[in-house]
């Protein structure tokens, strides 16, 4: 507002409305010019890839020789055919539906224990939030020893208690959960979030509760959960996009084994594109991927007007 | 994960397994870095850092300049679809960058991985707008009408007051550089090229399976190495970072 009044200010302090439009003008190349790396980038980097994509969908294409237009054959034989296709997806699906609200639950917590007052409250953040800086590939290096069978610190640990190794990576039945349990370890970014909502929560709703003779499970449940609810759903959609990509930590952790236990969305993908070099294959699978997070997020947005409450309204 | 990298190869396999290794075998750590040329390794994911922080610092700002502080028509519904950019998954867009990156040869260099980092990220240009959005818009004006151009007002006073949203920015670009495992796997196929990341798994899996397990000192070593200059970063720059999440996770 106080631009749009100095700008008139300033029109009429050098007179005619002829230099008004022509300051217009000028501020609209300005302002073009300053995104213009954006516009570059959109165009080379966004639209272009979108549009090849897409094309590529329809295409047999190897790399070595030009694409081939083969209609909708990739699509009819990912969601016909492909035996590994269905496994990776329900697996991908599993670390969404088990995954992510067992992360959200452990944040969540974690982050309701570091803002009581407690002595020493920034060591035990630092404590917290140095797993999610630790690098994927340094702290997929670390997990695999801590979960190796033989020598592992957990191995080490069961055996002097004389109980028997767990086979965490190695076992079809163990892998997702063990993966999942990496996953609620590096929440650290999620508990700052919680940790800045928590604080917002008036003081006086708490202290109208206990006069109310309201105990602490009644007064997390009735308005620590509702008052959180917006970054609980922040973290939703944002873990629920990330779930879906996920690609470094179990590919370097189990490259997708035992028997295709863990072998995920993002890293088929890539095996297709990168490793078989089936490229319409792979842009197929991304499209299929982008409809399934759309599909997803839709459906946590809609569901969001029954459990987020927003001050505000 | 220290105190492995410090013992000798017996005493990982000594159960119980001693907490503090003696005599602490320092050496593990000069093995890690030769095994495989891991200076190198350091070399090269150090320049690349630097030079995808430059990048998006330098046009993120422009852009998010562009985006809040000059009024322009159409500004807000172009920036409506910066921001859906954010929506399509990379997945998309990797293979037909791959391809057009492969084409023009610059697959096996780290251009395809920092050139994109010049045209600015939705992301960081959201983060930044919503910083200069921040800032008193008389400030501009007074400059103005000094008969201040718009590169010396983003300059003398923008970014002097949005100098904390920009720290920001640029540790998580540091961060995912650091932490990019993808994007190299997928345009460097020549060892002397590799950042850590890739380095830390190589050294991982290349020794003869037999001799897998016994690497364990040293691939804890080479894990703390790689660690530790992420450590101290987010040692010296913890409020600032602490606060961009904040920033980002409420305003997102």
């Amino acid at each position: 507002m106080s631009t749009a009044r100095s700008i008139h200010f300033t029109g009429a302090l050098f007179g005619s409305r002829g230099s008004v439009r022509r300051r217009e003008i000028k501020r609209q190349i300005t302002g073009i010019t300053f995104i213009s790396p954006w516009i570059v980038g959109f165009v080379c980097f966004t639209i272009y890839p979108i549009a090849a994509s897409l094309y590529y969908g329809f295409t047999r294409y190897d790399v070595v020789r030009p694409p081939r237009f083969i209609g909708l054959d990739n699509y009819q034989k990912i969601l016909l055919d492909d035996r590994i296709f269905r496994i990776v997806l329900s697996n991908t699906l599993y670390f969404v539906v088990f995954g992510l609200p067992a992360a959200i639950v452990t944040a969540f917590l974690v982050a309701n224990l570091l803002n009581t007052d407690v002595r020493g409250r920034s060591l035990y953040r630092t404590i917290f939030f140095i797993p999610s800086i630790v690098p994927a590939v340094s702290s997929a290096m670390v997990w695999l020893f801590i979960y190796n069978t033989e020598y592992g610190l957990i191995s080490s640990m069961l055996s002097l208690m004389g109980l028997p190794a767990i086979p965490w990576l190695s076992s079809a039945a163990l892998a997702k959960p063990s993966l999942i349990i990496i996953q609620c370890w590096a929440q650290g970014s999620a508990i700052v979030i919680f940790l800045a909502a928590l604080q917002d929560v008036p003081r006086e709703l708490y202290e109208a509760a206990v006069i109310d003779g309201a105990s602490t499970p009644q007064r997390f449940r009735h308005i620590t959960i509702p008052m959180c609810t917006p970054s609980i759903f922040f973290i939703t959609i944002t873990g629920l996009i990330g779930t879906f990509q996920s690609f470094t930590m179990p590919y370097l952790l189990t490259g997708g084994g035992p028997n295709n236990a863990t072998e995920l969305y993002a890293v088929y993908l890539y095996r297709n594109a990168f490793q078989y070099f089936k490229m319409g294959y792979a842009s197929a699978l991304a499209w299929i991927l982008f409809i399934v997070v759309v599909f997803f997020s839709i459906i946590t947005f809609r569901s969001s007007n029954r459990w987020v409450y927003y001050a505000g309204k | 994960m220290v105190s492995t990298s410090l013992k000798t190869d017996p005493q990982v396999y000594r159960i119980p397994s001693p907490w503090i290794p003696n005599p602490a075998r320092w050496r593990n750590y000069i093995e890690a870095m030769t095994i495989v040329p891991f200076g190198k390794f350091f070399l090269n994911t150090i320049k690349y850092a630097i030079l995808v922080t430059i990048g998006t610092v330098l046009s993120s700002t422009l852009v998010a300049y562009g985006f809040s502080r000059v009024q322009w028509k159409g500004r807000d519904a172009v920036f409506f679809l910066c921001l859906a950019t954010m929506m399509i998954p990379g997945q998309v867009r990797m293979i037909p960058l791959y391809i057009v990156f492969s084409k023009i040869g610059w697959v096996n260099s780290y251009k395809p991985l920092i050139i994109p980092s010049f045209f600015a990220a939705a992301y960081d240009v959201f983060l930044l707008r919503q910083f200069f959005l921040t800032i008193p818009l008389e400030l501009s004006d007074a400059a103005r009408i000094d008969g201040a151009s718009e590169l010396t007002i983003l300059g003398r006073v923008v970014i002097p007051l949005a100098k904390p949203a920009m720290a920001v920015v640029a540790l998580f670009t540091i961060m995912g550089a650091w932490d990019n495992y993808l994007g190299p796997l997928i345009y460097l196929t020549d060892r002397e090229q590799y950042p850590i990341a890739l380095g830390l798994q190589m050294l991982r899996t290349t020794t003869p399976s037999f001799y897998m397990e016994l690497q364990w000192p040293r691939l804890m070593a080479a894990s703390a190495v790689t660690i530790f200059p992420i450590i101290l970063l987010y040692f010296f720059t913890q409020r600032t970072f602490v606060e961009g999440i904040s920033i980002t996770g409420i305003k997102g």
